[in-house]
């Protein structure tokens, strides 16, 4: 039976080959056939030598989780032979370059072998030593084309595109393509049974990694200071700005920058950077991940108490520095929501998808100029780098920056007295003025705390806790501005949390259980601090899974912490190990917990506890 | 201890400036230091400098790390906004402050702890971005704040209050400005305000990165025999090099000033952005404050007799600055509106095209 758009390719590359590029031609071939695909980059932290792994996974049904399991691997890397032919399922097929015979440790009787003497096909064709190690890529792409019966016209203009200018690399990449293709057709069975077809299903869609769409937002939102220190895996995003500003800020005719970028000299700087000059008016931001976030703690702080706007990225990563730099997780949330000392909080956004990436990274600069304090979008590895297809982006022509209370010099010609921090609407948010704005009028000394309502230098008590007080008050407007979560489901006795890229997987995790017996009610988190709801549809529920990608169950803690919930109500599903966390992974976890509690396979639990 | 606003009462004998506003116009709240720290004599410096500037005195931003020295911003320019920010993370605040308004002046005021020590990186690295500052270390050789321990600019053998030695090198800010590449770079002495108003003039209206090391003696614990950050020390050790007088844009030479003359070939003028020059007299014909260097070279030599170089050492006034280097717009950037930033939806549309 042939299964069509529905599969899983893992290609076993070592890196530095240059694999990348032909990997990802190969999936924007897919793509552009409408494909529902999602990509996967499994990278080692190094720059050449250590094995790499790129995924695609083909879903008809538009799941864009992980899935466990490879259907078809694309073994070229000796080193890894005997791994990656064991993560074929059982009936899988592993394309491998037969030149010398097949290896030993590829041998699988469960499994199809598929042999292309690819160095072979390539030693006569071409003498340039260094155009025979990229173009091994290249022939498995050609082969790839007739097994999976990708539209060949789709990719040879690809190679044309992505080589326009360089002409004479046209020529020899198609004959590459072709020498891979010709092969597959004349002494392989093709197509496979696992094919692809084209659909109409991404029409209007786009391909892209949450890294640049976040960048894209940044500078929609009208972000002119970027100030960054290289971390992977944010880096990308700090590249995108410059990349998008140089194309879109640059003065048509005087080739000036409406914008400034300065690399660091580490995160604590990159941080003090965004703070001088979102205490100057400016919009700036900074991306970092893990541990650029515990260099910026005082800093965070400090903007906390003397209530600056800063937008702050992280793509979270596995670990420490010597962890696992180069793998996903979930891992800085308390850190980030907690960052510092004293009584610090900050609010949170999580996006899940690109289009979200773009949309909260815009939101989090009004946000923080409204609420004048450091907000913080926790995006993680698996969406910042990889590609995956998203909804195009949209912006509304007629949106305006939302700058806040901001005063100006007419305002102030018009104010008797000002005080920098005193609740003049009840809703726990000063007024600020800008540097220079007055001549008489509005300039303060900003400090952390020392100081009273009018921003006077004072260490008495009161001062102190009056000033604490408004900024929890403040907290709590802020749970009404960030973005609200989306609840799906209905009045089933259980319910299940997540937040991020456990979106993704969660989508399809919910069908498996709802199939098997074990449906759930779902929200997904999208801000911090929790808005009303968020307690609601706990309160609503006998008990809640909360699954996310870190050992300790963070957000559980989080949950606990800000809502007085009774932790025995929830139940954390974990997967801390780098990769992102899969449908399986949950749908399994979640199961075993039924079982193991004998709770009953239901589909409606007659009269409901949700309401 | 709780803010003490400065009466504003009118000083009718008080002289006016070109903006029709007096030196009170200047000044902050009251100080809070020790009395007769030399940081309150900076400050002091710094109002008279700014008022006879006739600077706009709200249209400063005033930057600090943590310190004595870093509460000083606010005992000054009481009509602009200061930034108290955290320990040694002065430099990146004063570049995030100057990238988004390019037009108001940056002053930066630290201490010795601040910029030596926890603070050194982001000093070496401001130096290098060019910020267009005002950048002033109040050095006291010791920690007041925290109640006089030893900082890093300390000299070898200086001893503390009780008498212990400093056992480890100094680090001297004056010679990493010259070489990491500060355009303006003076030493001067708080209590020499002669010296010290015309370099702050300079280095207000320098373009680049100006740095004054000012040696600001604590009262409370660096003040004794045996240290050599005391009044009376630098008093018998200071070693001018190049004095500089302020000339404004409209200064013609009177006679009577003519007659105050230097040996020939020891005078020089340098020009400012503004039109107005800095008359530079050289104490030492040899002495070329144009030539890195040889600046770098005359302090260590001096540091090794045990003198201490003061004046202005070094300055280049073809500098650049940091938004030259990153070719912004003149237009500061936080006054950019969604008009000049938001590229808006068709531009998105062709982005949407070439992600497909
Ligand atoms: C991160 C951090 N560490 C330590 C301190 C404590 N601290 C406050 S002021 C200071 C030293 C200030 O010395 P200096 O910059 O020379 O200023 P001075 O008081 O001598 O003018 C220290 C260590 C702090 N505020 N923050
Ligand atoms: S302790 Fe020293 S530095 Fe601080 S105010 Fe007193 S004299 Fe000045
Ligand atoms: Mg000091």
């Amino acid at each position: 039976m042939t299964v069509y758009n529905d599969f899983v390719i893992r290609f076993a590359n070592v890196n530095g080959s240059g694999s990348a590029s032909a990997n990802g031609m190969f999936a924007k071939a897919l793509f552009r056939m409408g494909v529902p695909i999602s990509t996967r980059n499994i990278f080692p932290s190094n720059i050449e030598g250590l094995p790499t792994w790129f995924e695609v996974r083909a879903s008809q049904a538009g799941y864009q989780g992980r899935r466990e399991g490879v259907d078809l691997m694309v073994a070229m890397n000796a080193e890894t032979y005997a791994e990656d032919a064991a993560a074929v399922v059982p009936g899988g097929y592993l394309l491998h370059d037969n030149s010398k015979g097949l290896d030993r440790r590829l041998l699988r009787a469960d499994i199809n072998a598929i042999g292309i003497p690819i160095a072979k096909l390539i030693l006569p064709e071409f003498t340039n030593p260094k155009q025979r190690k990229l173009f091994k890529n290249i022939v498995y792409l050609g082969a790839l084309s007739a097994l999976l019966n990708i539209d060949f016209d789709v990719i040879t203009g690809m190679v044309s595109t992505q080589y326009k200018g360089k002409d004479e690399l046209i020529q020899p990449n198609i004959h590459a393509l072709e020498l891979g293709r010709r092969y597959a057709k004349q002494y392989l069975e093709c197509p496979l049974p696992i094919q692809v077809r084209r659909t109409k299903q991404l029409d209007g869609k786009i391909m892209v990694d949450g890294n640049a769409a976040g960048a894209l937002g940044a500078l929609y939102a009208g972000a002119t200071i970027c100030a960054w220190y290289p971390i992977t895996p944010s880096t990308s995003m700090a590249e995108a700005f410059e990349k998008y500003a140089n194309q879109l800020r640059t003065d048509a005719e005087t080739g000036q920058r409406k914008f400034a970028i300065i690399q660091a000299e580490d995160e604590l700087a990159a941080i003090g950077i965004v703070i001088g000059a979102g205490w100057n008016g400016a919009r700036a931001f900074t991306a970092t991940s893990g541990p650029g976030l515990s260099l910026m703690s005082e800093f965070l702080g400090l903007a906390y108490f003397a209530e600056i706007p800063a937008v702050l990225f992280d793509i979270q990563r596995a670990g420490p520095s010597t962890g696992m730099p180069t793998r996903t997780q979930q891992g800085d949330l308390l850190s980030a929501a907690y960052a510092s000392h004293g009584d610090t909080k900050h609010p949170l956004l999580f996006p899940a998808t690109p289009k979200e990436s773009f949309e909260f990274a815009a939101d989090a600069f009004d946000l923080s100029d409204r609420l004048q304090t450091p907000v913080i979008v926790l995006s993680d590895l698996e969406l910042g780098m990889n590609d995956a297809v998203s909804d195009a982006f949209t912006w509304d022509d007629a949106r305006q920056y939302d700058r806040g209370k901001v005063l100006s010099k007419e305002d102030l010609d018009d104010i008797e007295v000002f005080g920098r921090y005193l609740d003049v609407d009840g809703d726990g948010i000063g007024y600020r003025t800008l540097p220079g704005t007055h001549a008489e009028k509005g300039a303060f000394f900003t400090r952390g705390t020392s100081r009273d309502a009018y921003a006077r230098y004072t260490e008495a008590p009161e001062a102190y806790t009056e000033n604490m007080d408004r900024l929890a008050k403040k907290w709590r407007t802020a749970a009404s501005l960030v973005p609200a979560p989306e609840i799906s489901g209905h009045r089933h006795r259980a319910g299940v949390v997540f937040y991020g890229t456990t979106a993704a997987p969660m989508v399809e995790a919910l069908v498996r259980l709802a199939d098997d017996g074990a449906p759930l009610d779902a929200m997904r988190l999208r801000g911090f601090p929790f808005a009303a709801d968020v307690a609601d549809f706990i309160d609503g529920h006998e008990f809640v899974f909360v699954v996310e990608q870190n050992r300790d169950a963070q957000m559980k803690t989080l949950l606990v912490n800000e809502l007085s919930i009774d932790p025995a109500k929830i139940v954390p599903v974990l997967y801390y190990g780098g990769l992102s966390i899969s449908a399986d992974a949950i749908a399994e976890r979640i199961i075993e917990h039924f079982d193991e509690h004998n709770l009953p396979r239901l589909k409606e639990v007659p009269g409901g506890l949700g309401a | 201890m709780t803010f003490v606003a400065k009466p504003r009462v009118h000083h009718p004998q008080l002289p006016l400036n070109d903006l029709g506003l007096n030196r009170r116009d200047y000044e902050g709240a009251v100080s809070t230091l020790c009395a007769g720290c030399g940081h309150d004599s900076v400050s002091a410096a710094i109002v008279q400098a700014c008022a006879e500037l006739s600077l706009p005195p709200h249209r400063f931003a005033k930057v600090s790390g943590i310190g004595c020295s870093s509460k000083t911003p606010s005992y000054f320019l009481n009509a602009s906004h200061g930034f108290n920010a955290v320990h040694g993370r002065m430099p990146s605040v004063a570049t995030g402050a100057n990238l988004a308004n390019r037009e108001l002046h940056c002053i930066g005021v630290s201490g010795d702890g601040d910029s030596a020590s926890i603070g050194i990186g982001q000093f070496a690295h401001i130096v290098r971005r060019r910020i267009n500052m005002l950048y002033i270390v109040d050095n006291n050789g010791t920690y007041g704040l925290t109640k006089g321990q030893f900082s890093a600019t300390n000299d070898k053998g200086s001893t503390s209050k009780k008498g212990a030695p400093n056992l480890y090198e100094p680090i001297d800010l004056v010679s990493m400005a010259l070489q990491i590449g500060a355009s303006f770079v003076a030493r001067s002495f708080s209590g020499d305000k002669q010296q010290l108003v015309p370099l702050l003039k300079g280095a207000l209206l320098h373009r680049g990165f100006a740095f004054i090391d000012v040696i600001s003696p604590c009262v409370a614990f660096n003040n004794h025999n045996g240290s050599t950050k005391s009044y009376d020390y630098v008093r018998g050790r200071g070693a001018s090099v190049v004095t500089a007088d302020f000339l404004p844009k409209d200064f013609i030479a009177t006679a009577a000033e003519t007659v105050v003359d230097y040996a020939p070939g020891t005078t020089e003028t340098v020009a400012l952005p503004d039109g107005s020059r800095l008359r530079l007299s050289k104490l030492d014909e040899s002495y070329d404050p144009h030539d890195r260097a040889h600046a770098l070279a005359h302090v260590l030599e001096a540091q090794q007799r045990g003198e201490v170089v003061t004046g202005l050492l070094y300055v280049d006034p073809d500098a650049s600055d940091c938004h030259e280097i990153l070719d912004t717009v003149e237009t500061p950037l936080n006054a950019l509106g969604e008009a000049e930033l938001c590229p808006g939806q068709g531009a998105l549309d062709r982005i949407n095209a070439g992600l497909r």
